[in-house]
């Protein structure tokens, strides 16, 4: 993709933003007074504010750039992340758990745990989470400095350290309270930034209509655009339809996964798991300004997120669908070719009078070439000579490969005038920012209060605690750089670490499930639990793989036992068995210990322990449960839908 | 905490829209993407939600 120019009118834009997310940073300073206005925003946030911020600060660039991505492989299946793995864990929250975590006064999910089991138990989640959030942080900037390098042609330092140097200035000065409402006008940003791309995308290929029929023709031979290898063929609503090509079976969806794995891996494990005990998003709603606020925070952010694939994944639906029609110009990106590369190729499509061009072509660019695509293209040089430009643009088109995560930027860059491409690129921006701010704000609050408070320095002042979490601030945006030149020299390595948070998480929310529902559960049960749902995960990982991959990082190292049709399925039935594993040794181990805590001592902490909020006297809409059932409801629908 | 997040978001809003509009009006040619004058279009769209939000902000003190 070549670099973007921007004209003044987009740097306007860009600039216009960041003043304002400074300026909002700046006004908030003067509130900043104890360590729980900048760490915890001093529970004092209205309900719309901390809820448009629960769903911003999950909403970052990766999920932009990734849903687009899945939408152009995967289709409308791509929704399960939200409509299955997304709602249903923000109603439970909002129901059944933030009574705890709020009422319990607890100022992070580590305080909780250590509230209802004992500090063995914090010390794991909390060390765990801090560094997962840097290097999760780092990854995204890792991830957002290369895209505006190929983009835009900025160097990548200048992208990491102005782009990282932003959410310093307004996180260093307004704490927790400057980043949630930051989050509130990236959540807009976002909104109205890449709105009219849909718009215009739609209209492009010829409305939801033309789309879908489209859709139909890439389905039953996805490899015509290179999306799967040749001879796969799947039913024509494969990627329109979101439950039927699921339930025909793993080998007649692109996503390779089976219905079990997609309701209880991904729609209970991991997705109660991440928005259920992720401090990330519970952080912002243990911000709001009194229970009922902190029970609505979940609910109000599940109606964006309910309507988010129409705006982050249709765009890869359109790119899919825009490949198939020749009149439009349009392909689904290849994977970045530098112009060196290039010339290499043309020269050769010039002087190409051989069987092995394609093979030498293919070399030249680096990448698999349609040979169909390469012998017309030789073909129609030797007929007419073709200017560099012409064959380049040949080139491009006959690369038999995609690059999915340049999809959303190939549309702006294709629809978006000067002006209307500041608003999108900001909005991206935005996305980068929100992500990187929740990251920040919830590493320090965990250092301060349940790694530094807890192990290094009790007892000391409010102000010494405060200094502490606006240093741990610096040093935090700091290692989330270190991480991002990390992630981008040593690639194999950043792929190890995420493995092994994704064992540390997979197990979490049976620790957390039978904490706050059996009174029972011991701390040693958790903790022990815990370890063995990490080591049921590493084991279940060395002993399977899925199908295309050599044993190694991608599993089977040990031996293959169990081989899944894609990573997708591998990763949905790891995480179902670790909960498994987690939630039977704790079950086992906590009835075979005795407990430490009385039923006093759980009060608040545990559910059938602590008086029942009666909501009858607030208005019908302000009562979660109430609005969990009617948001079920209409989840319900959308699936039905595009059943 | 003293400050009501419509006041930036109406602000922002109103002047990043009111900017797209003016540039879509003078630019017309430039602005332009499947037979629309989008920056006109959008910007007025944002114009009105950034005048929204203010007005809320207001009529909130």
């Amino acid at each position: 993709m070549q670099a973007i120019q921007l004209q003044w009118i987009d740097y306007t834009i860009l600039i216009a933003y960041v003043a304002f997310v400074i300026g909002i940073g700046w006004t908030l300073a003067r509130y900043m007074k104890t360590s729980a206005d900048f760490l915890t925003s001093a529970r004092s946030i209205p309900t719309w504010v901390t809820g448009l911020a629960f769903i911003s600060a999950n909403l970052g660039a990766l999920e932009l750039v990734g849903m687009a991505a899945s939408g152009a492989k995967y289709g409308i299946s791509t929704a399960h992340f939200y409509w299955v793995g997304a709602i249903p864990a923000m109603i439970f929250l909002a129901v059944f758990m933030m009574p705890f975590y709020y009422g319990s006064k607890a100022r992070s999910v580590p305080e909780y745990l250590k509230m209802r089991f004992d500090e063995r138990v914090r010390a794991l989640n909390s060390v765990a989470f801090a560094v997962m959030t840097i290097f999760a942080s780092g990854i995204s900037m890792n991830a957002l400095a290369k895209l505006l390098h190929a983009l835009l042609g900025w160097d990548y330092n200048f992208a990491l350290f102005v782009s990282s140097g932003v959410v310093l200035l307004y996180v260093l000065k307004g704490g927790l309270t400057s980043a949630i409402y930051t989050e509130v006008l990236q959540f807009f940003m976002i909104v109205l930034g890449f709105a009219p791309v849909v718009y215009l995308g739609l209209k492009d290929v010829g409305g939801w209509h033309t789309m879908t029929t489209s859709l139909q023709t890439v389905a039953t031979n996805p490899a015509a655009i290179y999306l799967k290898d040749a001879g796969t063929t799947y039913a024509p609503n494969a990627w329109t339809s979101a439950w039927q090509p699921v339930l025909a079976g793993p080998a007649h969806n692109p996503m390779g996964v089976d219905w079990f794995a997609m309701i209880f891996g991904l729609g209970f494990v991991l997705s109660f798991g991440y928005w259920c005990t992720n401090f990330l998003v519970v952080q912002r709603a243990m911000a709001a300004k009194n229970m009922t606020a902190a029970r609505n925070t979940p609910l109000v952010a599940a109606v964006p997120k309910m309507f988010f694939p129409f705006l982050v994944i249709v765009p890869g639906m359109i790119a899919a669908a825009l490949t198939t029609l020749p009149d439009k110009g349009y392909r689904i990106p290849p994977p970045v070719i530098s112009q060196a590369n290039y010339d290499k190729a043309i020269a050769d499509v010039k002087n190409a009078n051989s069987a092995d061009a394609i093979k030498t072509i293919s070399d030249d660019l680096g990448s698999k070439v349609d040979a169909g695509k390469i012998t017309s293209l030789v073909a129609a040089n030797a007929a007419t000579k073709l200017t560099d430009t012409q064959i380049q643009q040949g080139l491009y088109n006959s690369v038999a490969e995609n690059d999915y995560d340049g999809v959303i930027l190939s549309l702006v860059k294709k629809y978006c005038p000067a002006g209307l491409l500041g608003l999108a690129l900001t909005a991206l921006l935005a996305s980068f920012m929100s992500g990187m701010a929740g990251n920040v704000t919830a590493f320090n609050t965990v250092f301060t209060y349940d790694i530094y408070q807890a192990y290094f320095a009790k007892g000391k002042s409010d102000a010494h605690y405060m200094w502490m979490g606006k240093v741990i601030t610096v040093v935090g945006i700091l290692l989330s750089i270190g991480a991002a030149y990390f992630a981008s020299m040593y690639n194999n390595c950043m792929d190890i670490i995420q493995l092994v948070f994704g064992f540390v998480n997979a197990p979490l929310f049976a620790t957390f499930l039978l904490g706050m529902f059996w009174k029972r559960t011991t701390a040693t049960g958790a903790f022990l639990g815990l370890f063995g749902g990490i080591g049921s995960s590493a084991l279940f990982h060395a002993l399977t793989i899925a199908q295309g991959n050599a044993p190694g990082i991608k599993g089977g190292y040990l031996k293959v036992m169990s081989t899944f049709p894609s990573e997708m399925a591998q990763n949905f039935w790891l995480a179902a068995f670790a909960f498994i594993a987690c939630f039977t040794l704790t079950l086992v181990i906590s009835l075979a210990t005795s407990r430490t805590k009385s039923d006093a001592d759980l009060k608040g902490l545990v559910y059938s322990l602590t008086p029942k909020i009666v909501d009858n006297n607030a208005p019908i809409y302000q009562r979660p449960a109430v609005v969990g059932v009617v948001l079920l409801i209409v989840c319900i629908i959308l699936n039905l839908i595009f059943w | 905490m003293g400050l009501d997040i419509r006041w930036p978001i109406g602000l922002m809003f109103t002047l990043i829209g009111a900017l797209l509009a003016v540039f879509g009006l003078a630019k017309g040619a430039e602005s332009v993407s499947l037979g629309i004058n989008i920056n006109l279009v959008w910007g007025a769209v944002l114009l009105v939600f950034g005048v929204l939000m203010l007005l809320g902000a207001i009529k909130g003190g």
